[in-house]
């Protein structure tokens, strides 16, 4: 049974990773929250191998929470993003830079 | 085996508090939304007595010692003087809201003060999460009411991208923290921080693991993101500047606090007996963090980003405390976010005063002269100027004195010599402020002229007094930082 655990944490990590990537990559603002949302999948994949392998609910009660969460985010994200569009018609993030990064 | 059915126990004075707050911030939505007040002011009043009456509220618990919603609340000292902090920086935020809303009707809106409270909730939960569930929850809270409040001036496009990139940073730093999270269930088989402090006592082995050891780093990954710890600190000059000064006081305050908890009942409780090689991580972290805060705070030019960068080193010297560990240091670190919300909120709100329609004025040339022209705004300056610099007899300095003393006791010398070198080296900048002030003819001409408010009146007064009174009598506050320290029960 080891191996399938660890056949999912490595699954988990993966995900997490690709997504890590391509949030630091993607220069669309919509991309990159996209980049953040397979994040946010690969760490719901971990805790729900660990809540079988611990065999308490703690890890699948958090998932739920992180997707009520990620749901917030998205809400909030979209209308940063949007807000921007209407001001310079562009949500690409290199053309940012009033702020030095 | 049947299960049994077991009526969950149910505690309700011990977030009252924080219900009050809640339900301060949905009134002042529904008033502001069915127009039932005309009165400029009346928002904030109403936002401010729900405010008020929930802080005296909160001394109904004191000297509790207990855990609530099966282990979620800890209601202890350590919660009760966070959520004393959190509430003070609430009000002053709000006292010098109404000044600035002045210059800016816009945020003079039901949504800006609820907004504002929800912050406000968020950050007391995370003080009393015992939990990482909650934790992490009352963190998202906290955070995405920030997103919405740095980018409140919906015209001017430095908020909205300051929004966006603290928007965007701030969900990438969430992700690592909750990978983190995850690696720490899984490898202590629970999410509750009483049991996991009680797992870790009894099977020391774990602390070796690499999938607990992986889960501390993650941790400390997104907490030091909300704390602004070098290296994770680049988006915090940028934010800082592109928000609405009163948010940007609030902000580096309020976050500051509620991150610092979390990092105090994460790191220095359960994971107080990491091997010493982990604690050097977090050294090396603290005197990067001061070191490149105040380095670069010596060349800025607006004000608001040299108040940000000092907010770097601040996070430096309270990390010296989590460094030093024990209930010395934890006192330190309550004590000196307490000080840090009276000198930095007062500072800020100083930059809020002045203004134009729509416009702020934060660099050193629109605050030359100043100083002689209003006396009292002058001096009310020079005082969050000298404490922020930790110059006796404020109370900056018996933060730091605290701070670094229980540094010392801890055997950590050299890193106190390093954040004393820190600390001169601040006083440069916050100096070069009260000299322009004093010292300097005032050269432009449209110069904005501070337009004060019997609010802001009363907020910097009280921001000054109360730096002071730490400051002069620092030991009611020592005491009850003192008897304020998180140890398992």
């Amino acid at each position: 049974m080891i191996e399938h655990q660890s056949l999912f944490l490595a699954l988990a990590v993966t995900l997490f990773f690709i997504g890590a990537a391509g949030a630091v990559v993607r220069r669309n603002a919509i991309i990159v929250f996209m980049c953040i949302e397979i994040m946010l999948g690969g760490v719901n994949l971990a805790f729900l191998t660990f809540t079988r392998t611990t065999q308490n609910l703690d890890g699948a009660f958090m998932v739920m929470c992180i997707m009520a969460v990620a749901a917030v985010e998205a809400a909030v994200g979209l209308a940063i993003f949007f807000l921007l569009y209407r001001k310079t018609g562009s949500i690409d993030l290199e053309k940012f830079n009033l702020l030095k990064w | 085996m049947s299960p049994e059915f077991i009526l969950p126990a149910v505690n309700f004075q011990c977030i009252l508090p924080q219900i009050l707050l809640s339900l301060t911030a949905l009134l002042v939505l529904l008033v502001d939304v069915f127009g039932l007040v005309k009165k400029a002011n009346a928002l904030a009043l109403i936002t401010l007595a729900g405010v008020v009456f929930a802080t005296l509220t909160l001394f109904s618990g004191t000297g509790l010692q207990e855990t609530a919603f099966s282990g979620m609340i800890l209601v202890d000292g350590f919660s009760f003087f966070l959520n004393l902090t959190i509430c003070l920086i609430l009000i002053l935020t709000i006292l010098v809201s109404m000044n600035y809303q002045q210059f800016f009707p816009g945020i003079n809106s039901g949504e800006y003060y609820s907004l504002l409270i929800f912050a406000a909730v968020g950050m007391s939960f995370m003080a009393a999460a015992g939990n990482l569930i909650l934790l992490f929850v009352a963190l998202e809270l906290m955070s995405v009411s920030i997103y919405v409040l740095v980018g409140f001036h919906k015209d001017n496009l430095r908020s909205i991208e300051a929004a966006l990139k603290y928007f965007l940073m701030g969900a990438f730093a969430t992700s690592f923290l909750l990978l983190g999270f995850a690696f720490l269930y899984g490898a202590t088989g629970t999410m509750d921080l009483l049991t996991m402090t009680e797992f870790i006592r009894s099977n020391p082995e774990v602390l070796s693991s690499g999938l607990f050891l992986s889960g501390v780093l993650l941790t400390l990954t997104g907490l030091g993101f909300k704390i602004s710890m070098v290296p994770f600190h680049m988006w915090t000059p940028d934010v800082y500047e592109g928000a609405p000064t009163v948010i940007t006081g609030f902000m580096a305050t309020g976050v500051k606090a509620a991150a610092f908890a979390a990092l105090v009942r994460i790191f220095m409780v359960p994971l107080g007996s990491l091997p010493i090689d982990w604690s050097m991580l977090l050294w090396v972290a603290a005197v990067l963090t001061m070191t490149v805060g105040n380095i670069i705070a010596l060349v800025q030019d607006s004000i608001k980003r040299m108040l940000a960068y000092s907010g770097i080193a601040h996070a430096g010297y309270l990390l010296i405390g989590v460094v030093a560990g024990g209930e010395l240091a934890q006192a330190g670190i309550l004590y000196y976010l307490l000080v840090y919300a009276f000198m930095n909120i007062g500072a800020f709100g100083v930059l809020a005063l002045l203004g134009k329609k729509e416009t702020e004025y934060n660099t050193l040339q629109e605050f030359s002269g100043l100083g002689l022209k209003y006396p009292v705004l002058g001096l009310a300056m020079a005082v969050f100027m000298f404490s922020l610099a930790g110059i006796p007899p404020t109370g900056g300095f018996m933060g730091k004195l605290y701070i670094f003393s229980a540094a010392i006791k801890s055997g950590y010398v050299w890193l106190v010599v390093l954040g004393a070198l820190n600390s001169v080296i601040s006083i440069y900048y916050y100096l070069r402020v009260i000299v322009v002030m004093y010292f300097q003819e005032s050269g432009a001409e449209d110069v904005a002229f501070p337009a004060p408010s019997p609010a802001i009146t009363l907020g910097l007064g009280l921001a000054a007094a109360g730096i002071m009174i730490l400051g002069v009598f620092p030991s009611y506050f020592w005491v009850l930082a003192q008897n304020s320290v998180f140890v398992p029960m």
